[in-house]
């Protein structure tokens, strides 16, 4: 199978877009990209444990809805467990990630969570949640904290977007239909965002789901619905601005639907048997970085130097990343404890 | 002083607090309009307005964790479990992220969320609304579990758990809101983590909490009329326990009985005797006594659900079984 589905198309000459954000985005893709092959490297020479969940491929999500139409470090996002380029987006610094990743005490959790459980309170980032659908809840309840400081509290400054991501698997989980409905009704703040990459674990979306077009349940919410091609940073960047706009302004939820693959296996530990080549293939040819990368040249926005420069200097900040985790301390013994109650 | 039914008396802890505070709001079905199955927030509606008494549509696990979510960007919700049975669709959310999440966040983000509501064996309302449930959550790391027993705890204990900056699990008794007491105008609190010695004895201990301290006080005048003068502790937290006051009167009394209404197996009273076995072996008489519910779900027949759960007689014969080196 490959791909059934059209993907929507997007006329990038539409896009308003600066040199400056053009490699901002640029950058940011690359440094989701080249950390995570890092981290595979780091987990097959044992640095690093447990389930860890490669985000190749869908960069264009998370850097088009973070970078390219949030407020990082203002605004909330709230991931799931493939969240390590999200947090990379929202401002985590690699450096606290990759010492997470390592179990360091230097991490962005403190060594405490891992992977699936990366949390940055200064960078507004919610976290990483190992559940399915879990996180969707809690970030639909940073939403409704916007809406109260507003409404109830009075502080007219209060007008954060909560970006809540989850993939396709997570849509066909109550959870999903639960909260969407909470939002809808309550106009809050919040763009959901799935990543369909077609995929959970070995389950195919259309074996799982009863209407593939994941966008379309929105409208029984009562709720905007869009879909996207979720391999054009320059794609989600605009319908991720339009729906944080709505946001901002009351309107309400939306429901973004990126269609999108990962390029690796479900984690690590995936021998990733069931995709076909030719499936694989195809989405390979849509590399979103690569694409972003021509569409700069192209519109002379950037030069094939100044690409180069981007790729090496984020492959020097990620070996700094893992210097610092390698060099950082483990957690003391004597805090096992630490951190169980609010006094800890 | 003034005479309060206990569901005035969790209504006025909540108004105080909603008043002393404005990030505290109440979430939960039929919190607002209606006023609370058991009328616990009745009218309040009316004084804070819709988004500080939201009424959910029935999604237990979504509206719990969008509570959470709350509560870490910086509100302090009460969510109310229409029964707190039903509040089992929410483990996911109460285990995972009110429990565990301020530690897997290495301490990025606090959890002060109240979650409460009447739990316990109710008269004949059928098993799935009448669970004994504290035993479930007692493992889960990271929360603390209260539970209420007369109007005046139950205000002090309520307004101190709003108040805490870490999920509490506050259990209310069903057959409990319509006990009245005398309680202060004046505004007190009271330690979550505290037994409350209800009656100084000596001989055996009995440790209790919820609904079932009243079945021990209608046991002791008979024990009374036999000579026995049991020291009656209401255990109060049940996560964590108090071992200091549980300590202090084992050494004094040597024998134990716990009375609980929670189910035997993995019950409260299994990790109290354990405890006591860990730390207080040498001050024992005599072996440690359980009473708990049976282990059936609460059959809906009177008589077979009177039975299920731990009656005074029953009480009174173990006890005096105990103090006359019966057991
Ligand atoms: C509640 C729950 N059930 C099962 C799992 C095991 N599991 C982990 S990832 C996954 C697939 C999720 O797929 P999807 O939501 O599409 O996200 P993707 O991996 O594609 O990013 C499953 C079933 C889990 N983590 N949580």
């Amino acid at each position: 199978m490959v791909q059934e589905r059209p993907l929507p198309t997007f006329s990038p000459a539409t896009v308003h877009l600066t040199r400056e954000e053009g490699l901002l985005l640029y950058e940011d893709m690359v440094l989701g990209r080249t950390f995570e092959d890092k981290c595979a490297e780091m987990y097959y020479r044992g640095k690093m444990f447990g389930f860890v969940h490669l985000y190749n491929g869908q960069e264009a999500v998370s850097t088009g809805v973070i970078k390219g139409a949030l407020r990082p470090g203002i605004d909330y996002v709230c991931s799931t467990y493939r969240d390590h380029v999200h947090a990379l987006s929202a401002g985590v610094s690699p450096r606290e990630v990759m010492a997470e990743l390592f179990g360091k005490v230097t991490g962005c959790s403190k060594g405490r969570g891992g992977s699936m459980h990366l949390f940055s309170a200064r960078q507004r980032f919610l976290g990483g949640y190992a559940f399915v659908a879990e996180g969707i809840p809690v970030a639909a309840g940073a939403a409704f904290q916007t809406k109260y400081r507003r409404e109830v509290l009075g502080d007219t400054q209060a007008d954060e977007v909560t970006a809540c991501f989850f993939g396709d698997g997570a849509c066909n989980n109550g959870q999903f239909f639960e909260t969407l409905n909470m939002a809808a009704l309550w106009r809050l703040p919040i763009i959901f965002v799935v990543e369909n990459n077609q995929w959970a674990i070995g389950m195919a979306h259309q074996r799982a789901t009863s209407d593939p077009h994941i966008y379309k349940k929105a409208s029984v919410f009562n709720m905007v619905g869009v879909e996207v091609d979720g391999m054009d940073v320059l794609a989600v960047r605009e319908v991720a601005r339009e729906a944080v706009a709505r946001a901002r302004l009351g309107e309400g939820p939306t429901l973004i639907e990126a269609l999108t693959y990962r390029f690796r296996g479900h984690s690590l530990a995936d021998p990733d048997e069931l995709r076909s080549k030719e499936e694989k293939e195809f989405w390979l040819s849509r590399d979103p970085i690569k694409r972003l990368g021509s569409f700069l040249v192209e519109q002379e926005l950037a030069t094939n130097q100044d690409l180069q420069a981007i790729h090496q200097k984020v492959k020097q900040i990620v070996e700094d990343a893992v210097a610092f985790a390698e060099q950082s301390p483990e957690p003391s013994p004597d805090e096992l404890w630490r951190y169980v109650y609010a006094e800890d | 002083m003034a005479e309060m039914f206990m569901f005035n008396a969790l209504r006025s802890a909540i108004d105080e607090e909603m008043e002393r505070d404005p990030r505290v709001f109440v979430l939960g079905e039929d919190v607002g309009h209606y006023g609370g199955s058991y009328k616990v927030t009745k009218d309040l509606y009316k004084k804070y307005g819709e988004l500080r008494l939201l009424d959910t549509p029935i999604c237990e696990n979504s509206f719990t964790g969008l509570a959470i979510g709350a509560a870490m960007t910086g509100l302090r919700p009460i969510v109310e479990g229409m029964n707190m049975g039903f509040l089992l669709l929410a483990f996911n959310q109460i285990a995972n992220n009110a429990g565990m999440l301020r530690y897997t966040s290495g301490g990025n983000f606090t959890i002060p969320i109240v979650i409460r509501g009447p739990g316990g064996v109710g008269r004949q309302l059928g098993a799935e609304h009448s669970q004994r449930l504290e035993a479930y959550f007692q493992a889960v790391p990271g929360l603390k579990i209260v539970a209420c027993s007369t109007p005046y705890n139950a205000k002090g204990l309520l307004k101190s758990a709003i108040r805490d900056n870490n999920p509490v699990l506050f259990f209310e008794h069903v057959l409990l809101y319509n006990l009245k007491q005398d309680i202060p105008e004046e505004e007190y609190l009271l330690p979550l983590d505290k037994a409350e010695l209800v009656q100084p004895g000596e001989e055996v201990t009995i440790l209790t909490y919820s609904r079932m301290r009243h079945h021990v006080l209608q046991a002791l005048p008979e024990l009374e009329r036999r000579g026995i003068y049991p020291e009656v502790i209401d255990l109060i937290s049940l996560r964590p326990l108090d071992w200091e006051t549980i300590g202090a009167s084992v050494r004094k009394t040597h024998r134990v009985v716990v009375v609980e209404e929670c189910m035997k197996t993995g019950g409260i009273g299994a990790e109290i005797a354990a405890g006591i076995m860990e730390r207080l072996f040498d001050e024992l008489d005599a072996p440690v006594v359980r009473l708990s519910s049976q282990d059936v779900p609460t059959p809906y027949n009177g008589t077979l659900e009177r039975l299920t759960i731990v009656q005074p007689e029953q009480i009174v014969q173990t006890v005096t079984d105990l103090v006359r080196g019966r057991i």
